[in-house]
């Protein structure tokens, strides 16, 4: 490219039309070179994905064949059903819990805040599979509070939805808090001036709010909890659901057409919960004006206590989980010899991978945030602060929303109908670390270009224009100026894919090989053999890790805060 | 000269990214065999360490699963085969793949000396045998107590309704183990009164697993009573110290040999041959016995600790072709009438 144009810009065209320097060329053919990452990553196999559910077994053209024999299948069309149930009854539990958790840590003066939002994101360090692992010990038939439960089995929708709405509920809450943090206290001063009771001030002025925060949270929920696996996979019995369905067919029976057909059924309330979601998201925006006035709770000691109350609820609720997986996998032999030891930890001699699965997540989850932090970075830097192409740049934008709307079991399956073919000059790839690399960076693909965008907004256009008026390129700009300053973001997007690579188990269950276990599919896999209590010993593992990540990247930041970003501090 | 460096530079960076994720998949000197297999993962290592101490030149790569996914895994890569060697699947998993042309004939060195009931009957034979893994019942002693169920001694006695939600067993479709107990229910009751059995079994049936030896291990942890597994299993668990009586029902037990065979086409075949030949060999077949009663070659086996007495004198007259042959229409009949607890709820 750049080749090319050196010799348009000493022509000098006649026109008086704003000049393409090499720097636009380059950001360009850049951009271009990462639009097309996504199209070969995301929108191929997604295409190949739904070819296949209008084919045969012999790759023939059928029609909705297909469709209309799963959905004349009662079983496999019930489990829509099951899915739609538990989907929609735990988010109704989890937007409750998250927005009272939520209340209470923005707008009251509750003591140990600090506590409880650390225990909150606990969930997001383990994959979604411990929960349905705890709970088995808590309630399975075995379990020490089996008596709670009042005779009905853990194993089915109650499982299901205990253990999902374990392990999105910082989900829900994280977007919960930014949708309470934002508001204008000028508002309760008048409700108070007006002698507003507090109930209607709640209803009049609280909830419209946070109204769309609260939408956004709901669909996050139910699409996260809609296309899970892990949790119906290890507590759902004989219950089936979509996700499963997806696996008994693809993995079970080896049936990739119906896999197919299923994985679009999956698709579809995802890509409208996504399509809402946008929609609503747009109509945020002008709410907070430039003379809002932050809030500040004041001390109320009934509020405040019964709060605290409440959070202590849903703290223990969730150290429970935790503790008891922990405890678990140090039981010798659950329930009669509960001796503790470390046998459970012997993952060598085991189904699932054994001690490599852990180092391979351990890689996986590296090359995955170093690579995809750069990618993602670079992207977005190059969309935000590209001149012109403005089509090249909102296509660019729409293809990095794209992945959010992808359910992972959805974007791993199409990997295996698109790599999988020989005739694809990306064969290689099949079966390697470096799929698994591709497949969570482009899974986990849209958070992280939000957040860098977001961090770049915050950034004056102006460093750019006057680099390039002192004929400075663009990449001096941006690895002297823009890297730096944006740091603190840098390491959030790094943090986010790792901590995701880490546990993500619907991406990579179709995509592994004997040589690329990882932790996660371990966790999966001796848990399908029986050995429950290795399963528990692997995901604390895993969730050892993310929290050492976690300590790491909470280190790394405050240092930096302290020194490379004095500036933010006047 | 620095214009172009940026340029460099990119492409370096590329080619290093490609080069870094193609890495993990170019990374092999000796000459590798792609081995499937159905056998416990703890026992893979030390067949593999069996095998290299004669020939060290050759590599093993193992893809474990169960043995309905291997089988599915196998019929589904028929026109592009990934594996070479399958070391350790359901025989009637072998004979289906011969039916469909996918195995290679031929016959190791020694084969003669192999009990015949482990041989391929066709000359030269698609595969071999190795052990023969054989149904039982575990028997939770202490929740059975808790709960007053009394210690089966049939299979028939598992349909009783003292026992409802008290049973656990694999899915055929997913689980070899699984498959052996349908088709020898089939074979022992006939078509009807088999299906009839079942019917009353589903009744039971608490959960159905995804592996033969979770309703095992699932019993020996006192999550359910009772669980339809393997022998072999049952007396690995009650080894490791669990409450547990391995029934032998007395209509006869159903099993099935876990076999060897190469897969058509391998670019590898001289290894392949080694490593078959090595399969049967009676080193190899006393390193089955350690989890095997029975194996194919005779005079080696040795009992096993805490394997039910009388079980090898308790299985069936086998007919393996039928299984094989039947082997899918079996499987949709079941998945129709059994597949979704919750639908039938």
């Amino acid at each position: 490219m750049t080749e090319t144009s050196a010799p348009l810009s000493t022509a000098q065209p006649p026109l008086v039309k704003e000049k393409l320097s090499r720097d636009d060329w380059i950001m360009r053919s850049c951009m271009v070179v990462i639009g097309l990452f996504l199209c070969v990553f995301i929108l191929l196999p997604l295409y190949t994905m739904l070819s296949k559910s209008v084919e045969n077994k012999d790759e023939a053209f059928i029609g909705l064949a297909n469709y209309i024999e799963y959905f004349s299948t009662p079983a496999l069309f019930w489990s829509a059903g099951n899915s739609l149930t538990i989907a929609i009854l735990s988010t109704v539990i989890v937007l409750f819990v998250a927005f009272i958790y939520g209340y209470a840590l923005t707008r009251t003066c509750m003591p140990f805040k600090w506590f409880f939002k650390v225990v909150a994101l606990i969930p997001l360090l383990t994959p979604s599979l411990l929960g349905g692992i705890s709970l088995v010990y808590w309630f399975g038939n075995q379990g020490v509070a089996k008596g709670l439960l009042f005779g009905e089995t853990i194993y089915g929708p109650i499982g299901i939805t205990i253990g999902s709405s374990y392990w999105v509920f910082p989900h829900a809450l994280m977007i919960v808090i930014t949708a309470l943090s934002i508001t204008d206290a000028r508002l309760y001063e008048a409700a108070i001036a007006l002698r507003t009771s507090q109930v209607r001030t709640f209803f009049t002025v609280t909830l419209p709010g946070c109204k769309y925060g609260l939408i956004s949270a709901g669909f996050v929920v139910f699409t996260l909890v809609f296309t899970d696996f892990g949790v119906p996979k290890v507590i759902g019995g004989n219950y089936n659901m979509l996700a499963t369905d997806v696996y008994k067919q693809v993995i079970g029976q080896q049936n990739f057409q119906m896999g197919a057909v299923v994985s679009v059924v999956l698709l579809v309330p995802a890509i409208i919960a996504f399509s809402v979601d946008r929609i609503v998201q747009k109509k945020q925006v002008a709410l907070l004006s430039a003379r809002a006035v932050p809030y500040e709770p004041k001390p109320h000691r009934v509020r405040d206590m019964s709060m605290l109350v409440f959070c202590l609820i849903v703290a223990a609720m969730i150290l429970c989980m935790l503790g008891m997986a922990q405890y678990a996998s140090l039981v010798k032999f659950w329930p009669y010899n509960l001796t503790l030891g470390f046998s459970n930890y012997d993952f060598d001699v085991m189904d699932g991978g054994g001690w490599d699965a852990f180092w391979n997540s351990l890689y996986m989850a590296l090359y995955t945030a170093v690579i995809g932090t750069a990618v993602i970075f670079f992207g977005a830097y190059l969309m935000e602060k590209g001149r012109g192409f403005g089509t090249g740049r909102s296509i660019f934008h729409m293809l990095a929303m794209l992945p959010l709307a992808v359910p992972g079991l959805v974007l791993g399956l199409s990997y295996i109908f698109f790599f999988n073919n020989p005739a694809n000059p990306f064969n290689f790839l099949y079966g390697t670390l470096g799929i698994l690399v591709i497949v969570s960076i482009t899974h986990f693909y849209t958070v992280s270009h939000l957040t860098a965008v977001t961090a770049l907004k915050q950034m004056d256009p102006e460093f750019e224009s006057v680099s390039a008026s002192l004929k400075a390129p663009f990449y001096k700009t941006f690895a002297r100026v823009t890297v730096p300053v944006c740091t603190p973001a840098i390491l959030d997007v790094s943090m986010y894919l790792f901590l995701n690579a880490m546990t993500t188990v619907s991406a990579v269950i179709f995509l592994y090989s004997s040589d690329t276990t990882l932790a996660s599919v371990a966790v999966m896999n001796m848990d399908d053999a029986g050995d429950i209590a290795p399963a528990a010993a692997m995901a604390m593992m895993i969730a050892y890790t993310c929290a050492a990540a976690r300590i790491l990247h909470a280190g790394l930041t405050r240092g930096l805060l302290k020194h490379s970003q004095a500036w933010r501090n006047r | 000269m620095k214009k172009h460096l940026f340029a460099k530079l990119s492409l370096g960076l590329g080619a290093a990214a490609v080069a870094g994720l193609a890495l993990a998949s170019a990374a092999n000197a000796a000459t590798e065999l792609t081995v499937y297999t159905a056998v416990e993962a703890e026992d893979l290592k030390k067949y593999a360490k069996a095998f290299n101490d004669v020939h060290p030149d050759i590599e093993i790569k193992w893809v474990r699963d169960s043995t309905g996914i291997v089988t599915a895994k196998l019929l589904a890569e028929k026109n592009n085969p990934v594996a070479d060697v399958v070391w350790g699947l359901a025989a009637t998993s072998l004979m289906l793949l011969k039916e469909e042309g996918m195995t290679e004939a031929y016959a190791p060195q020694g084969v003669e000396k192999l009990d015949k009931k482990f041989v391929d009957s066709a000359n030269p034979p698609h595969w071999t045998g190795m052990d023969a893994w054989i149904a039982s019942v575990c028997y939770n002693t202490v929740e059975a107590g808790k709960k007053n169920l009394p210690l089966p001694t049939s299979w028939q006695d598992l349909t009783k309704p003292v026992y409802k939600g008290s049973v656990v067993m694999p899915n055929p479709n997913s689980s070899g183990t699984g498959f052996l107990d349908v088709s020898s229910w089939l074979q022992l009751f006939g078509e009807e009164g088999g299906w009839q059995f079942m019917d009353g079994l589903h009744q039971n049936i608490a959960w159905y697993t995804h592996s033969g030896s979770k309703p095992c291990k699932q019993a020996a942890s006192g999550e359910t009573p009772i669980g339809i597994s393997f022998a072999f299993r049952g007396a690995k668990s009650k080894n490791d110290g669990a409450p547990l009586t391995i029934v032998v029902p007395s209509e006869g037990v159903g099993w099935d040999m876990e076999a060897t065979s190469i897969i058509k086409g391998t670019k590898n075949l001289e290894a392949a041959k080694k490593l078959v030949d090595f399969t049967i060999t009676k080193g190899a077949n006393m390193m089955y016995n350690s989890g095997y009663a029975v194996v194919a070659y005779p005079g080696v086996a040795k009992p096993v600790k805490n394997f039910p007495e009388g079980i090898t004198e308790a299985m069936i007259d086998n007919n393996f072709e039928w299984a094989a042959s039947n082997r899918k229409r079996i499987l949709a009949e079941w998945q129709s009438r059994y597949d979704s607890k919750s639908e039938a709820k």
